[in-house]
């Protein structure tokens, strides 16, 4: 693999990670939305390199399907609902900017030393591309646990699965069924988030989830 | 083909009775349906006895099968060796007692279909344990055994005290299974080996043997009910249909020496010289425990419930004692242990499930348990009168019957202590027989006080004035019981004879051959020592008992006489005024309850001017229970609380509880080197 391949494909890996941290400093919706966007272009971007670089025509698909659902359907999708639902004045944080970046980075440095310690044997670019797919999904995960609204939280789930489609095409040799899969899995999980978010809403006028545990009439 | 014949006659036993058992969901109903089950259990179980037996006696080689079932790598081993060709014996001799038993018995059985489903299928589990070759089958045989018998124990689950048995009993198997979990696991090594024979072939490390052993003693002593995890034992056997408690109480305990026989004895390796310390200590505490517990009950099934505690301590003793002398090489005197508590095992299933049938044939007469509302019935069952008395007399250790036999070999085992070169050994084996003599002297009072109390003097209530004699088959098993204890009294040296190559197996050396003596005496170590003939024991004591007879009969009066019982020359027409089995029992209560058991006696007297009777009222507590079992409950219950508000979080607590696990989980992988 020639220098300029790895750079790429490092450089590429490494927005994503960036653009993570963007996502959770966004707190309006509509930002928020825009940079997950972002995330998902530049995902497709990797895919699609990865795919030159491994002379993996199958990889375009892939490539063409985050672009599809990811990059275009899926926001375009959230926005109306927010347009619906009217929400895109809110302001979503329950933990201060500040601390939560100083935690993604923490997380980061956490995901670099586990994965160069545990993949040492093997392809330093599968190696280096996997520390930051594991990255990008504790980034993902830090943002579901850090939000109250479900529009954030599906962002967020959105993104820790971006993570995961990097790092199994990181890997050589994956077939495109398993993909294919996760990709309509990806668009099943949204399709019933979806649905909830408006049924949540009919009967507790918000899509905070805090409301929910209000609701569940149980004992707190 | 002829080799592995035994084996397969008992595995095709088995599965004729799990069969049976899915046969009798479908007939529970039916007017024969008890009949059906219960003659089938007779058949397979007098098949498979008659195998087991030619087995043992012709000292056939061992015989193996593995089967294509249960885990895909591993399959099920199951063996017939000397030792499961004795307890299968021993299983299916009191399987079949209790089959026959059952058919006079089954007959007032209010809720069979509750019933006779689990039943074939307790005693197939029971098989199963005794001739499982790998830890798998092992492990799920005893659960099968120990969840169909919790079946049997709810069958009446309408009363309370049944519901709170059969619970404390679910908790207390488990936990006994998790701890021969562990012992097969460390068994089994890393490795992962998990049949016997690899286990026979690779023993364990010192340490790894003696963890096994205590393992092996808390699982294998949880069902078997030593002191202090005997608590759920007094509690689910009385709970159970009488023939089942009988099976309970003594073929299912005997299940449990087997599985405590089978790890400690072969598969952990050469014992350690203090793993016998541990056994002798628990088993002594046990022993005398089980008879005090015993002394204090007024309901006849638990009381026997509590013997079997006392019973089981015996056997241990004996097993303890083989254990010191196997480990310092001394392989005749362990041998001679070793019998000793293979024949208990073999004489309590005999007596213990005669005295449940007689508790179930009184219970079925009169519908009482409690000793209070019993007396008299000498009369009106005479002839259950009689082979109860034999089963007491034989628990009781007395000569000429089996328990003496065997209790007498212990102690002749005890009386070689002093042999042994620790002086750990050489103080604790003599406290320990002191034990053993002391229980076997309560056991006697105890014994005195239920059979006199039951039988003797005058009905105490209407219930037991019109009880009847109970049916035919109830009576045939029960007969053939007492029999048993009589044959095995007067002649030990044939069953002494027969435990030989259980003993080669076990310990590598056996016991002096008995039938070549004169009088078939019995001579454990040599004639100089000690020798017993029980049947010139018998012989004299039915020619003197005879020979009392005639004279009182000639010089006396010819004639019966009835006169009042235990009048004290006051004849009193209220049957209250006899001796009861609380106040039979006071003395003893006074002298060993007052601390064990903190027992206070308070007289509760009307105020003056109220006209009813004034009442003894006797507080027992049980201080294994309220200090030991109390705390733990109440601890865990307490965790539970704390832990139950886990069920209540927010959906971002639960992802955050799930991340933050992850984060941990890394964080380790990251620190680890």
């Amino acid at each position: 693999m020639s220098k300029i391949d790895f750079d790429v494909a490092h450089l590429l890996a490494g927005s994503l990670v960036l653009i993570s941290f963007l996502e959770l400093y966004q707190d309006r919706l509509y930002s928020l939305l825009n940079v997950y966007t972002l995330h998902a272009l530049t995902l497709a971007a990797s895919v699609a390199w990865q795919a030159f670089v491994q002379d993996a025509p199958h990889l375009y698909i892939t490539a063409v399907i985050a672009l599809t659902f990811k990059a275009i359907v899926i926001p375009v999708a959230l926005h109306r609902i927010i347009v619906k639902l009217g929400i895109h004045r809110q302001i979503d944080k329950v933990v201060g900017s500040g601390s939560t970046m100083l935690a993604g980075m923490g997380l980061v440095a956490l995901s670099m030393v586990v994965m160069l310690r545990v993949t040492q044997e093997a392809d330093p670019l599968a190696r280096e591309d996997l520390a930051f797919a594991l990255s990008v999904i504790l980034l993902g995960l830090l943002m579901m646990v850090t939000r109250h609204n479900a529009v954030s939280q599906v962002v967020g789930f959105m993104s820790l699965e971006n993570g995961l489609v990097l790092a199994a095409t990181g890997a050589k040799g994956m077939p495109l069924v398993v993909e294919i899969s996760i990709a309509f899995s990806v668009l099943i999980a949204f399709i019933v988030i979806g649905i909830f978010l408006f049924r949540i809403r009919e009967r507790f006028d918000t899509v905070d989830v805090q409301a929910l545990d209000r609701f569940r009439g149980e004992r707190r | 083909m002829t080799l592995t014949m035994t084996l397969m006659v008992a595995l095709c036993g088995a599965a004729i009775l799990l069969a049976l058992a899915a046969l009798a969901v479908t007939l529970a109903h039916a007017a024969a349906a008890s009949r059906i089950v219960y003659g089938a259990c007779i058949i397979v179980a007098a098949v498979s006895l008659v195998a087991a037996a030619a087995d043992l006696l012709g000292a056939a080689p061992p015989q193996t099968l593995t089967l294509p079932l249960g885990v895909p790598w591993l399959g099920a081993h199951f063996r017939l060796d000397a030792l499961s060709a004795f307890f299968l014996l021993v299983v299916d001799l009191g399987a079949l007692a209790a089959s026959v038993f059952a058919l006079g018995y089954g007959e007032h059985e209010t809720a069979p279909q509750r019933v006779l489903p689990f039943y074939p299928a307790f005693l197939a589990g029971m098989t199963l344990v005794v001739l499982a070759d790998d830890a798998f089958t092992f492990l799920t045989s005893w659960e099968f055994m120990s969840l169909t018998s919790w079946a049997l124990v709810v069958s009446h689950h309408r009363v309370p005290d049944n519901v709170r048995a059969g619970y404390v009993y679910l908790i207390m198997a488990s936990f006994g299974t998790l701890a021969l979990l562990l012992a097969f696991g460390l068994l089994a090594g890393p490795a992962g080996l998990y049949t016997f024979a690899a286990m026979r072939a690779a023993p364990p490390t010192t340490t790894l043997g003696a963890l096994a052993m205590i393992l092996a003693l808390i699982g294998a002593g949880s069902k078997a009910g030593i002191v202090p995890l005997h608590v759920w034992l007094p509690l689910a056997h009385p709970a159970a249909p009488s023939h089942v408690s009988a099976l309970m109480s003594g073929v299912m305990t005997k299940v449990a020496v087997y599985g405590f026989v089978r790890i400690v004895f072969e598969l952990s390796g050469d014992p350690a010289w203090w793993w016998s310390i541990v056994v002798l200590a628990l088993a002594g505490v046990t022993t005398v425990m089980g008879v005090l517990y015993a002394l204090m009950q007024h309901d006849l099934k638990r009381l026997l419930a509590y013997h079997t505690v006392e019973n089981i301590g015996i056997i241990f003793i004996g097993l303890g004692l083989a254990l010191a002398f196997k480990a310092h090489g001394m392989p005749f005197a362990a041998a001679l242990a070793f019998t000793a508590a293979l024949f208990h095992v073999f004489n309590h299933s005999l007596f213990k499930s005669l005295l449940f049938f007689g508790a179930g044939a009184i219970l079925t007469a009169t519908g009482e348990r409690d000793m209070e509302h019993l007396g008299g019935l000498i009369h009106r069952m005479p002839q259950t009168a009689f082979v109860f008395l034999v089963g007491c007399v034989a628990i009781s250790a007395l000569p000429p019957l089996n328990g003496f036999a065997s209790e007498w070999l212990t102690f002749q085992a005890i009386l070689l202590s002093p042999q042994l070169p620790s002086w750990g050994l050489k103080i604790l084996v003599p406290a320990v027989g002191a034990l053993l003599a002391l229980s076997a002297a309560l056991a006697a009072a105890c014994f005195v006080k239920a059979y006199g109390v039951t039988f003797l003097g005058r009905p105490r209530t209407p219930a037991a004035e019109r009880a009847r004699e109970t049916d035919r088959y109830s009576l045939g098993a029960m007969m053939l019981l007492a029999g048993l204890c009589l044959l095995a009294g007067i002649l030990p040296g044939l069953f002494i004879d027969a435990l030989a190559p259980v003993n080669l197996a076990m310990i590598g050396a056996r016991m002096p051959a008995q039938l070549g003596t004169q009088w078939l005496s019995i001579v454990p170590i040599a004639a100089s020592r000690s020798s017993y003939d029980g049947l010139l024991v018998f012989v004299f004591i039915i020619m003197s008992g005879s020979l009392a007879a005639m004279a009182i009969h000639r010089l006396a009066s010819a004639r019966l006489r009835r006169a009042p019982a235990w009048d004290c020359g006051y004849p009193d027409p209220s049957p209250a005024t006899q001796y009861t089995a609380m106040s039979f029992a006071q003395p003893i209560r006074r002298v060993f309850g007052t601390t064990l058991f903190r027992a206070r006696e308070t007289v509760d007297m009307p105020p003056p001017g109220d006209t009813r009777a004034a009442r003894l009222v006797v507080d027992l507590h049980d201080l294994i229970w309220d200090y030991i079992y109390a705390p733990l409950a109440a601890g865990i219950s307490a965790i539970a609380e704390r832990l139950n508000r886990l069920q209540f979080l927010t959906i971002r607590q639960f992802l955050s509880l799930v991340f933050g696990a992850l984060v941990i989980l890394l964080l380790v992988l990251a620190i680890w080197s």
